[in-house]
């Protein structure tokens, strides 16, 4: 094997599980090279392949697998024929891995500071001072604070975004070559998750290693990657620098999966997404030809005959389509524009929710037992909202901001402790328990988890007709017409509807959650994070689903999510929720756009964007959200604001300031000055895709 | 629009249960040996007597302590009756007993716990700590206290045995239905105004069976066990009633003399147990894969 300058030469690899039904290939003919210092993103959807060609190159798969073709080089050293033991020698030396789950891949009951030691010791033959001095400088380099007692200290002591820098500093200790990082931000808030893009990235800079970055996540790859590769069914669709595949996206795959991304300067009035039809095929159902083929919109007859051959579009720009000529003259699919059918005029008010409160009261184990004065969880302290019918509105905050509760507290699942839940003027009992049918019929939700919202026992169709039977009073053969019409109206065949929900992928769940809750015929409905456990692909057509519903049914929706494109793509207006409180609320245009809230404004700031060329503004989160225990006096933000102004934040709870249409900031610094700090902000530089 | 999921639709996969069922006896080898055991002792029970060469209270003293031979396959005891047939008629009780026990069990362990788990509260409280004083007691010891003042007799022995296991079950079965409990389709039926009793009965029951058919099978081998051990003490089955444990305490007498006396009725003992315990074992892969259960 020649050297050929990159650290990591993967050549025509082919990795084979043998199943009950006989030998899989899951990895096909992928050939790839990292140079040192380049950080490659491999993206694609679950069941791409990606975990297998990662733990291939590694050598480290289960046992069923085998690298059944091709070969993985190293530095010139080939890693597919040598034996465990050697290979046991170069992990953690030569390459080292950075996994998803932190809380997985550190060992609780070692102090964190051991636990990178341990790996200096092993692999670089450092003595215990030695090591423990290496330990030490890692946390420095990874800008951890107070490095020092965070040594000390255990897993369950650190917050996640600590526990991912500490995984990045066990994995460049030992100053390896190459570098594997599988999806190492997923679990992450998206403001953490900018933080530790931020880090990787200058740590990229100072050091050479080479990295491997898998994720499904193409704003991340954006981000941070030098060039990406597209993984789809274990092949490589397109590869290249990311300037040009993400720019003449050359591959109809890559071309669909960015059209699933939501646009933060456009909502699903302007555009509908394009979602990729189909799914992904499993490897022991391929169809013939191209991969694709069955997906793809530009299919011809000569894409179903033979395996399109991977051919050079550009410098160092491969794809794999034999139609890659017309994607190019084709420079951006025109985006299907909808027309809006609503005009401006404002719907009845449905739900006026005002000065919502939910405390938990929290017991501190033994001590409680002497301690008279109970602590209480503020987990929502005191917000209004007010929704139109056919109107959405979008809840965004970080993961323990009270966004679900309240969420909850409006249904009646959770008990509100104080407040007025009115809808369509009338005043609700807190519990569901005690709303009469008629109130019930009108509030609907559609849960996150698509494994846990259906019962495994009952048949999809069963899950549906419950709601018509109990609260639309339907006979036998009014329910089975009207079952049959939804899930038409949610695009699946009416074949499923004597299917059990494990016969169901995801997408095909949330779909029948979402049928159920139209089957109510509700006036508003609750949806809390109904995608973001899906797949890119999955997640823009059941967006669209959505909006196309609204259309015809004139339902109000509540929409939660952390993804912030997601928000904006679908919701009219949008409220921002930090520690259990309202900070800024305004329709979806207005509060994209400056002056915002500084903690919108590092939400915005955060947000991976697809798209190599916009220089977003770097306002960065510290540490990560205070405990809805001890909430911060005067301005809650303000432990974390980057634009505190003094004293007055810490002591003062900042007033309410009204802008334009309803657009109000609850902030210390006066508006005009928040729009001169803030400038043009996000929006103006990704108005520059549009013109592209 | 044409995007939708569907379009390449999943190939529906049509094997009957029944063969399905088998396919995966086949990667379970113990699971296959329990299961055909128990279902041996099912048809002994069933035609036992029909097929013993003996009635087994026939007493032949010229007879006595003879071991295996061609006239009796296992040997005769004491009073030189037929060992063989005596635990073929033997297994009735064993199976009537222990199998009725473990029905009261299960069945008022489900319901104390089904409403245990889904009342909570100050209900569920006052349950659970009553079933933990139950098993804060020695299980064989609480048994003889409650057999010496009913006095024993089959229907005793089986309200013992139903009584002794009622906390496990409940425990189990409290432990699934909390978990279930906070599921969102458990959420989505109270959003849309479903009564406590559909909830309970139609959303949680029909995913807590089988967890219960698992506990059921585990119970039933202990219980097995402490119906055997009910009659080695003596507060079981009472003679002349042919009862393998019976025959074991029996048997304890002639040890050196005559092995065999003691030696099959334990051994048809074990081999049921263990029979029970691999189908247990079993139908927790079959039904909870991945699943963990608490076993009280």
């Amino acid at each position: 094997m020649m050297d050929n300058g990159k650290v990591l030469d993967v050549d025509n690899l082919t990795v084979t599980y043998m199943t009950e039904k006989g030998p899989l290939d899951v990895v096909r003919s992928v050939s790839l090279q990292i140079a040192p210092g380049e950080i490659y993103g491999l993206v694609g959807e679950s069941g791409s392949g990606k975990t297998t060609l990662a733990r291939a190159v590694v050598r480290y798969l289960p046992s069923n697998g085998k690298i059944t073709g091709g070969t993985v080089s190293l530095s010139g050293t080939d890693l597919s024929t040598r034996s465990q033991k050697e290979i046991r020698g170069i992990w953690g030396s030569r390459m080292t891995m950075v996994h998803q789950d932190p809380n997985a891949a550190i060992n609780p009951s070692m102090m964190i500071g051991e636990q990178i030691a341990e790996m200096t010791r092993t692999h670089m033959g450092l003595s215990r001072k030695e090591s423990r001095e290496r330990a030490l400088e890692m946390l420095n380099k990874v800008r951890m604070p107070d490095p020092e007692s965070v040594a000390r200290r255990y897993a369950h002591q650190l917050s996640g975004g600590m526990l991912q820098r500490v995984l990045i500093a066990t994995a460049m200790a030992t100053n390896p070559e190459f570098i594997i990082m599988d999806e190492p931000t997923t679990a992450l808030d998206v403001t953490t998750e900018a933080v530790i893009l931020d880090l990787i990235h200058e740590l990229m800079d100072e050091y050479n290693t080479a990295i491997l970055f898998i994720t499904h996540n193409l704003g991340v790859i954006a981000r941070i990657c030098d060039r990406i590769g597209v993984l789809y069914a274990g092949e490589i669709m397109e590869e290249g620098p990311i300037h040009d595949v993400f720019k003449a996206r050359l591959h109809p795959y890559t071309r669909g999966l960015l059209g699933c991304v939501p646009r933060v300067d456009a909502n699903k009035k302007e555009i509908s997404l394009s979602a990729i039809p189909g799914y992904i095929p499993r490897p022991d159902e391929l169809p013939e030809g191209c991969i694709f083929g069955p997906r793809c919109e530009l299919v011809e007859a000569a894409c179903r005959e033979a395996r399109p051959p991977v051919v050079s579009v550009g410098p160092d720009h491969l794809s794999a389509c034999r139609r890659h000529e017309i994607l190019r003259d084709r420079s951006e699919k025109a985006d299907e524009t909808r027309e809006e059918t609503i005009g401006d005029e404002l719907g009845h008010i449905v739900l006026e929710a005002r000065n919502i409160k939910k405390y938990f009261p929290f017991s501190g184990g033994l001590g409680s037992i002497w301690q008279r004065r109970r602590s209480e969880l503020k987990a929502v302290d005191d917000i209004s909202v007010r929704m139109r019918s056919s109107f959405t509105m979008g809840i965004v905050g970080e993961s323990g901001c009270g966004k679900t509760t309240l969420a909850r507290c409006i249904a009646g699942l959770e008990e509100a402790t104080a407040g007025e839940i009115e809808l369509e003027g009338q005043l609700l009992d807190y519990s569901v328990n005690k709303r009469p049918r008629a109130i019930l019929q009108k509030i609907q939700m559609v849960f996150q988890n698509p494994d846990a919202s259906l019962n495994p026992q009952h048949p999809a169709g069963d899950s549906v007709a419950r709601p018509l039977i109990l609260l639309r009073n339907m006979d036998r053969k009014q329910v089975r017409e009207k079952v049959a019409e939804l899930f038409k109206a949610v695009s699946l065949p009416a074949d499923y509807i004597d299917r059990l929900p494990h016969e169901l992928s995801g997408g095909e769940k949330q779909r029948v959650a979402i049928a159920r809750a139209f089957a109510a015929d509700p006036a508003l409905m609750i949806c809390d994070e109904p995608i973001s456990s899906l797949d890119v692909s999955v997640q823009a057509s059941l967006m669209n689903l959505l909006a196309e519903l609204q259309d015809k049914s004139k339902t109000s929706y509540l929409f939660i999510s952390h993804d912030l494109a997601a928000v904006r793509h679908i919701s009219d207006w949008i409220a921002v929720v930090y520690l259990g409180r309202l900070w800024e609320i305004g329709s979806a245009e207005d509060v994209f756009i400056p002056p915002y809230h500084p903690y919108t404004e590092a939400l915005l700031s955060a947000i991976p964007i697809p798209d190599p060329d916009i220089r977003q503004d770097r306002i960065r989160l510290k540490g990560s959200v205070p405990s809805s225990l001890n909430i911060p006096p005067g301005c809650r933000f303000h432990t974390r604001c980057p634009r505190k102004v003094g004293e007055i934040c810490e002591t003062t709870e900042p007033p309410w300031q009204d802008m334009a249409d309803g657009h109000r900031i609850c902030c210390h610094i006066p508006l005009e000055e928040l729009k001169e700090l803030q400038g043009d902000g996000l929006l103006k530089t990704a108005g520059l895709r549009g013109n592209n | 629009m044409a995007a939708s999921e569907q379009k390449i639709q999943k190939k529906k996969i049509t094997v009957s249960p029944l063969k399905k069922f088998f396919r995966r006896l086949r990667r379970y080898p113990t699971t296959f040996i329990g299961i055909s055991i128990v279902i041996i002792f099912l048809l002994i029970a069933a035609f036992g007597p029909l097929i013993a060469p003996y009635h087994y209270s026939q007493q032949d003293l010229l007879q006595r302590l003879q071991p295996p031979s061609d006239e009796h396959i296992f040997g005769t005891d004491q009073f030189g009756r037929d060992i063989f047939s005596r635990i073929l008629v033997g297994s009735r009780d064993v199976l009537l007993i222990a199998g009725s026990g473990t029905a009261l069990a299960v069945f008022s362990g489900l319901l104390l716990g089904l409403f245990s788990g889904y009342i909570g509260g100050l209900f569920d409280e006052i349950v659970m700590r009553i079933m933990d004083v139950i098993l804060s007691i020695p299980p064989l010891l609480l048994a003889m206290v409650i057999l010496f003042a009913l006095g024993p007799s089959r229907l005793n022995v089986v309200i013992v045995v139903g009584f002794l296991y009622i906390p496990m079950v409940a425990r189990v079965v409290r432990s699934v239905v909390l978990e279930l409990k906070t599921r969102q389709f458990v959420e989505a039926a109270r959003l849309r105004g479903e009564t406590r009793l559909y909830v309970l009965y139609k959303e949680i029951l029909p995913n807590v069976l089988p967890h219960l058919a698992v506990e059921a099978s585990m119970r039933f081998s202990y219980s097995i066990f402490l119906v055997a051990s009910l009659g080695f003490l003596g507060l079981g089955v009472q003679p002349p009633s042919p009862d393998w444990g019976l025959m074991v305490g029996e048997a304890r007498t002639w040890f050196y003399q005559a092995q065999w006396v003691l030696f099959f009725p334990a051994g048809a003992i074990a081999t049921l147990v263990v029979g029970v315990g691999f189908m247990s074992d079993g139908l927790r892969r079959m039904l909870l894969p991945g699943g963990v259960t608490d076993d009280g």
